[in-house]
């Protein structure tokens, strides 16, 4: 049988980062895909038994639209473009925004990645993580999740050369 | 129009629709026709990629008061 290769190589270790390589890799498998996502430098976040220091930041990130999850219809519509400056000087104003986008994520029936962590690994998506990455930020194997392997670039390229989609996030 | 299961994804979102029918799809036999009713207006165009990607036919796809309703025949 011919299927058809994804790889992915998954670099970020945040919140609304874990996103893209998730979706993509249980969408892929659903299609009949065989997929595999490479956790490598930040994207080793996305692989520890732990998920919840995955947050999200708008420091620095004017693309990020700032909008309550509650309230009535014209609260939810303001934008509170609060300046970088005074983000900065908020004690734990990222773990505020993580809550609210964690929020707007349930109301809009949008899935967990906790969840969708889970969906990837049902559909047997292989999850490789990058043992050097490991080492360099002093994790230990127990850091993260049972199913994952490690291994190398030379790894990853054995499966990467192969596919037919190589997605870098 | 007849079918053999049905599943709810009403106010699940991209990409739950097609990983919940996939995952119907699995535990279903050749030839039934799974029905799914959902309320994410990207489902319209991904249901239809999802029957000519497996394989399995999109037998009918409606809109009908912000809900769509797919109906699909196991390869």
């Amino acid at each position: 049988m011919d299927e058809k290769k994804l790889a992915i190589i998954a670099t970020k270790g945040t919140l609304d980062w874990a996103y893209p390589p998730f979706i993509l890799a249980s969408t892929a498998a659903a299609l009949g895909y065989e997929t595999q996502i490479f956790f490598t430098f930040y994207g080793l976040q996305l692989v520890r038994k732990d998920l919840s220091g995955l947050k999200v930041s708008p420091i620095g990130n004017p693309g990020m639209p700032m909008k309550m999850p509650f309230g009535p219809k014209w609260f939810k519509d303001i934008s509170w473009n609060i300046p970088n400056a005074l983000q900065c000087i908020i004690p734990g104003y990222e773990s505020v925004a993580t809550g609210l986008m964690k929020q707007t994520i349930a109301n809009n029936g949008v899935a967990t990645i906790p969840e969708l962590r889970e969906l990837c690994q049902e559909a047997e998506v292989k999850f490789i993580a990058c043992q050097m990455t490991v080492e360099l930020f002093g994790f230990e194997h127990s850091d993260f999740i049972d199913g994952l392997e490690y291994g190398g670039a030379a790894t990853f390229f054995e499966f990467a050369g192969e596919s037919d989609i190589c997605l870098f996030i | 129009m007849n079918f053999d299961k049905e599943l709810d994804a009403r106010g699940l979102n991209c990409p739950l629709p097609i990983l919940r029918s996939k995952k119907t799809l699995n535990e279903m036999t050749s030839g039934q026709v799974l029905k799914i009713i959902a309320t994410d207006p990207g489902s319209v165009k991904d249901f239809a990629a999802f029957a000519k990607q497996t394989g399995n036919e999109l037998l009918s796809s409606a809109e009908a008061g912000g809900e769509y309703t797919f109906f699909i025949k196991k390869k």
